[in-house]
């Protein structure tokens, strides 16, 4: 059960991240969590809406290289040691994680991460019995 | 000083005769050697008959870098392959390059003109010629090295690159002339300057710079940090490598070996035949060549002609420096380039579109080539990891494609400018032309 994360390709130009946000904004579209992994050239920006299908047709057709991906979310409480548990508990299995970020929401804490292999990570998570957050989640969020 | 005073000063008219019997011998080889040639000439209805001289040249068909591809690799040649004693080839536009094959004589021609090029820039056989052209299926090292040999200078074929040593070689062995592209001398100089080595103690006076274009305030700035007189040198394989023509040492022009590569210019878009001292496209018959004759080759660089003697004494005549290009090939560290070549290789990879930018730039005095490429909307760019392996592999397969080293950008999709006419794909930030 992965949610929809919209990746967009975006040059280091200034400006480029407000238009997006300009976009996004003008349709209603509210952001959960943003992030921007950056190389000297260019960034991913990586989004949490609250509708990510709505948002990327809306990003295309204004020009912008966006992409829909896969991730897990997990929910985790807000206290110290809690998001280490979870990836302590990943790299015992040998999972690779290919990126995480992480934000907070009162008590809970959602850890969003990507890996190569989902359905080996969601067998690990159901075992150790951590919280998996749906896409309906996050619309309500 | 001249090499070759019989033919470097021979009267116009003499000059005239001359080249005007060898033509008739060079159309007689071809027609019957060259099937290309034949048919062409056929085709427009003329025979090695109706060819008594120079005058007669407009009646020959031009030849074009496209049709050595069409024939390649050897379809050109004129005699049989046991008579071709070198292969030399230069960077293609489809992956594939341009072939060119000498026989014993085309390789004797060779050091005779390269031998008059170092001549008419003061070299003796008391030089030490350091040839940092590259060696190599690039004509320019083993042409240098052939000149200097025949005249009989000491030549250190040192090849290009690996600066410290170019400088500590130049140093200890007590080099004199200097060979290689004219952004490699200038480079030179600078690493020169910033070395511990005291320029004192070096003794290089001269050095001839060709295979890329270059200007009038490069050769003062080459002059100025190496303090040697740079003399601007000329050629390019297809019509025999370096030594088409070359400046002497009063630096007014470019005498062509004509008794040799007979010019002409003409207007790229009409093909007319100019008159003397106009500007247009020059173009080369090789009367003498053997293993590769080629009728009216066009080179595709602009320039002009000046048939008045020269202080020098030399009445060959002179072509101004080039000042441009009828098509737009990059001279990049002396490697042609055709912006065409990034285009197919682009078309061939999935995950880019085929629109582009290159931008060249000269940093450190070396020239540097950044190409802009646009990821295609679908491409899983959330890993970065997937967007370097593309970036690394549109390197890998462009820098084999080009022969030349480049910095890939990848942009946004739909960032680049489409134009339904000439788009504008490269940007030349040299301040060469």
């Amino acid at each position: 059960m992965t949610i929809k994360q919209l990746s967009v390709f975006l040059e280091n130009k200034s400006g480029r991240l407000t238009e997006v946000l300009e976009v996004l904004g003008g349709a209603g579209i509210n952001i959960t969590s943003l992030t921007i992994a950056d190389t000297s050239e260019y960034g991913i920006l990586r989004l949490i809406v609250s509708d990510a299908e709505k948002a990327f047709r809306l990003l295309k057709s204004n020009g912008f290289s966006a992409n829909l991906t896969e991730v897990i979310a997990l929910s985790v409480s807000h206290q110290a040691g809690s998001l280490a548990k979870v990836m302590k508990a990943l790299s015992d299995e040998q999972l690779s994680i290919e990126y995480t970020y992480a934000f907070c929401l009162g008590d809970k804490a959602i850890a969003v991460l990507r890996t190569d292999n989902p359905s080996r990570a969601f067998e690990i998570i159901a075992n150790r019995r951590f919280t998996v957050v749906s896409e309906n989640d996050v619309r309500n969020i | 000083m001249i090499w070759n005073e019989t033919f470097e000063c021979m009267s116009r008219e003499e000059m005239r005769r001359c080249q005007s019997r060898r033509l008739v011998d060079m159309v007689e080889r071809v027609y019957h050697n060259v099937p290309f040639y034949r048919k062409k000439m056929q085709e427009m209805g003329v025979g090695p008959e109706d060819v008594r001289g120079v005058e007669d040249l407009p009646k020959l068909p031009f030849t074009t870098k496209q049709d050595l591809r069409d024939n390649y690799p050897y379809g050109l040649f004129a005699v049989p392959m046991s008579e071709i004693v070198r292969v030399h080839a230069s960077s293609g536009t489809t992956g594939k390059p341009t072939v060119v094959g000498y026989t014993r004589k085309d390789l004797a021609t060779w050091s005779e003109v390269m031998a008059r090029t170092l001549t008419a820039a003061g070299v003796t056989r008391h030089d030490f010629v350091q040839v940092a052209y590259g060696y190599g299926l690039f004509t320019g090292g083993l042409g240098a090295h052939c000149g200097a040999e025949k005249i009989g200078a000491s030549v250190i074929p040192i090849s290009g690159g690996n600066t410290r040593r170019q400088l500590q070689i130049m140093h200890d062995f007590g080099s004199t002339t200097l060979a290689c592209t004219p952004s490699y001398a200038l480079h030179l100089a600078e690493a020169l300057i910033e070395s511990d080595y005291n320029r004192d103690e070096f003794k290089l006076k001269t050095g001839t710079f060709g295979a890329e274009p270059w200007t009038e305030n490069m050769r003062r700035e080459i002059e100025e940090k190496l303090r040697i007189k740079a003399i601007d040198i000329f050629g390019l394989s297809e019509i025999i490598g370096p030594g088409v023509s070359s400046e002497c040492t009063c630096q007014s022009g470019l005498h062509v070996f004509e008794d040799h590569f007979v010019p002409e210019i003409i207007d790229p878009v009409t093909l007319e035949v100019l008159p003397e001292g106009a500007d247009g496209e020059i173009v080369f018959t090789t009367v003498t060549k053997e293993g590769l004759p080629l009728l009216r080759y066009r080179t595709r660089d602009l320039t002009s002609l000046d048939y008045s003697p020269c202080r020098c004494g030399r009445t060959l005549v002179r072509m101004k420096k080039c000042f441009g290009r009828s098509d737009d090939m990059l001279i990049i560290r002396g490697v042609n380039v055709f912006p065409s070549q990034v285009e197919t290789v682009l078309l061939e990879m999935q995950e880019t579109s085929p629109h582009y930018i290159i931008t060249v730039d000269r940093k450190n005095n070396l020239d540097v080539l950044e190409l802009q490429v646009e990821v295609k909307e679908e491409f899983p760019f959330d890993r970065i990891s997937e967007l370097q392996k593309l970036t690394d592999r549109i390197k890998r397969t462009m820098e084999s494609a080009l022969q030349i080293s480049l910095s890939v950008k990848l942009v946004e999709t739909k960032t680049i400018a489409r134009s339904e006419g000439k788009a504008v794909r490269v940007i030349d930030k040299r301040k060469t032309l």
